[in-house]
């Protein structure tokens, strides 16, 4: 445990000049193109979009499974080049290995540091109990409900005390209910183990809510649109979503997705010959009229 | 025989139920298990497999009645295109088992079968499960060994019986050689197919957990194929016995498939039947030895 505190001051993601760009059969497509985004050490970021604007491939890219065309991934001035444990990943799907317990799933990243068996069990039991999970230590992941597999996720991506920890739409396969009660799990562990977090979602509430920072991706191919602090106090509470602050932040979150979003499915409706929406598409005017 | 499967029933509900509320604390909430009397607990397991009674029931009736039917074609020795009038009747067979049993002759014949079954599924299981982790692994050696395989694969093992008599100095060796050969390539086959099918994010997941290449194979894809493993040995189980029955048939001299065939040329009739039904109940017992050995080793599906 007392490793996993000391990370604290670590953590800082660096992408300067980034691309991605994939072959097809029609030549390369442009996924991600000209992006620089930052995460200080202990700052928790949160990247927004239109789907298919590439935040996910941005996330990969960090996390070293995809490799940047031009442009480069830094964590604390060290490159990027490979996956590993330093940087911890939660993944949608859950991802847990269904033939391991819960504490098996969580143990597996101290075993594959070599950790010794009780050594990691205790530390095992001890995260787990952070999370509320004790009681289920010996289940299989197939008996656990949603929130609780996630919850494992996330505990099992801290375990080996990463210098950060990177979120794709963790929360996207939950119910609404679950959702806030993960948000609100993640953010006390967010605050406890003092890590830096690179978080993708596509729900403007839940990067407001958990980031200090948001980033605002366009349409494919996807850049950085707006770089957006949320100066909302901490600790975070449910009721502060209804505060002007927080309503007036979504306002403006909300019209600059729009917008992307509605660019993204024009190039679609131009694509089918629907003409007779005439849809103009910049500009605030358009937003405003939906 | 299904009796402690069904006591184990009730208690592996348990965690299931108790799994269910989502909310952090966990269970005792939602299944009021109250200390109860012997009569409701009886009550409640026979609730709960009912389902399994049921088909225990159907089953044994079903068998009686397929041993009456039997009885009867052959006792009023029916013709009705199909000829009954030479077939053992039932307790014909029985009387030839009770004979059979204290007879080390007979029961040779079965320790042989049944060790060639070990020795030729033991050798396709060891080298047929490893080819085909390495060959979904690696690319290259799937291309090497993947098309000899398929050229292979269709030949029945039966037509290499005169092959296996020229390879093989011995019969005996050359009947090990037919069964391996029958249950290896259900083997290979399975165990490529359940790599194929290996969840690319688990292995994304090992990766960001620190996990190299050899831990990646050890932890990821040979547990994630284990299902398909013991679908293709379940499978090459099946064909193994076809193999070497046939194998003995033709080529043998001891083992059950042989005994079966000299029966017939004795016109020991109800030799004939026994001789089939041991065959069928040591194909059943050895399935249902490796779906137990399934349960051990998988037992994150045996709870499901």
């Amino acid at each position: 445990m007392s490793e996993i505190l000391a990370s604290g001051s670590k953590g800082h993601i660096e992408v300067r000049n980034f691309s991605l760009s994939y072959d097809s059969i029609e030549g390369p497509v442009q996924a991600v193109t000209d992006t620089q985004i930052h995460v200080n050490p202990g700052e928790f970021v949160s990247i927004v979009g239109p789907s298919g604007c590439g935040k996910s491939t941005l996330l990969n890219a960090v996390a070293g499974f995809l490799k940047p065309t031009t442009g480069i991934v830094t964590v604390d001035g060290e490159r990027v080049n490979g996956p590993s444990a330093e940087r911890g990943m939660v993944f949608q799907q859950y991802s847990l290995f269904p033939w391991k317990t819960v504490r098996e799933n969580v143990e597996f990243g101290l075993k594959m540091r070599g950790m010794p068996r009780s050594q990691r069990e205790r530390a095992a039991r001890t995260l787990l109990g952070l999370a509320g999970l004790e009681a289920f230590e010996k289940h299989y992941p197939e008996k656990l409900s949603g929130g609780m597999k996630q919850r494992v996720g996330i505990v099992r991506a801290l375990a080996t005390g990463p210098k950060v920890l990177l979120l794709d739409e963790p929360f996207g396969a939950l119910d609404a209910q679950t959702r806030v009660i993960m948000q609100q799990i993640l953010t006390n562990m967010w605050q406890r183990l003092k890590i830096s977090v690179l978080f993708v979602t596509h729900d403007i509430d839940e990067a407001i809510f958990l980031s200090d920072r948001v980033y605002c991706m366009t349409a494919r191919p996807g850049s950085i649109k707006a770089e957006i602090p949320i100066p909302l106090e901490r600790p975070r509470q449910q009721s502060m979503m209804m505060s002007s602050e927080f309503l007036a932040l979504r306002r403006g979150l909300m019209s600059l997705i729009r917008e992307e979003s509605l660019k993204a499915m024009g190039g679609e409706i131009n694509d089918m010959g629907m003409q007779g929406l005439n849809i103009e598409l910049h500009g605030h005017s358009l937003a405003d009229v939906i | 025989m299904s009796s402690p499967a069904l006591v184990r029933h009730p208690e592996d509900n348990m965690p299931a139920t108790a799994a269910l509320p989502e909310a952090v604390p966990p269970p005792a909430t939602t299944t009021p298990a109250t200390p109860s009397s012997f009569g409701t607990l009886a009550l409640r397991w026979y609730r709960l497999n009912q389902g399994r009674l049921r088909a225990t029931a159907i089953g044994v009736i079903s068998l009686l009645a397929f041993l009456l039917v039997w009885h009867l074609l052959t006792t009023y020795r029916v013709v009705f295109f199909v000829r009954f009038t030479n077939v053992p009747s039932p307790l014909a067979v029985y009387a030839s088992f009770t004979k059979a049993i204290h007879d080390p002759h007979f029961l040779m014949h079965v320790v042989l079968s049944c060790r060639r079954i070990f020795i030729g599924f033991s050798l396709a299981a060891i080298v047929g499960v490893p080819l085909g982790l390495v060959m979904g692994r690696f690319k290259l050696v799937h291309e090497v060994v993947f098309p000899v395989a398929e050229v292979l694969r269709p030949i029945p093992a039966i037509a290499w019986v005169p092959m296996a008599i020229m390879l093989w100095p011995t019969n005996e060796q050359s009947i090990v050689f037919i069964t391996f050969l029958g249950s290896f390539f259900p083997i290979l086959v399975n165990t490529l197919h359940g790599m194929s099918l290996v969840d690319p994010v688990l292995v994304r997941a090992a990766q960001c957990l620190g996990a190299r290449e050899r831990a990646i194979f050890r932890e990821v894809y040979f547990p994630a194929s284990l299902p398909h493993i013991f679908t293709g040995l379940t499978v090459g189980m099946g064909v193994a016995w076809v193999s070497l029955i046939a194998a003995e048939m033709i080529s043998g001299q001891y083992g059950i498939g042989y005994f079966t065939w000299e029966a017939y040329s004795l016109v020991q009739y109800a030799d004939i039947a026994l001789g089939m039904i041991a065959i069928g109940v040591l194909g059943l017992g050895s399935s249902v030895l490796i779906r137990g050995a399934g349960h051990l080793v998988m037992p994150w599906r045996s709870t499901r």
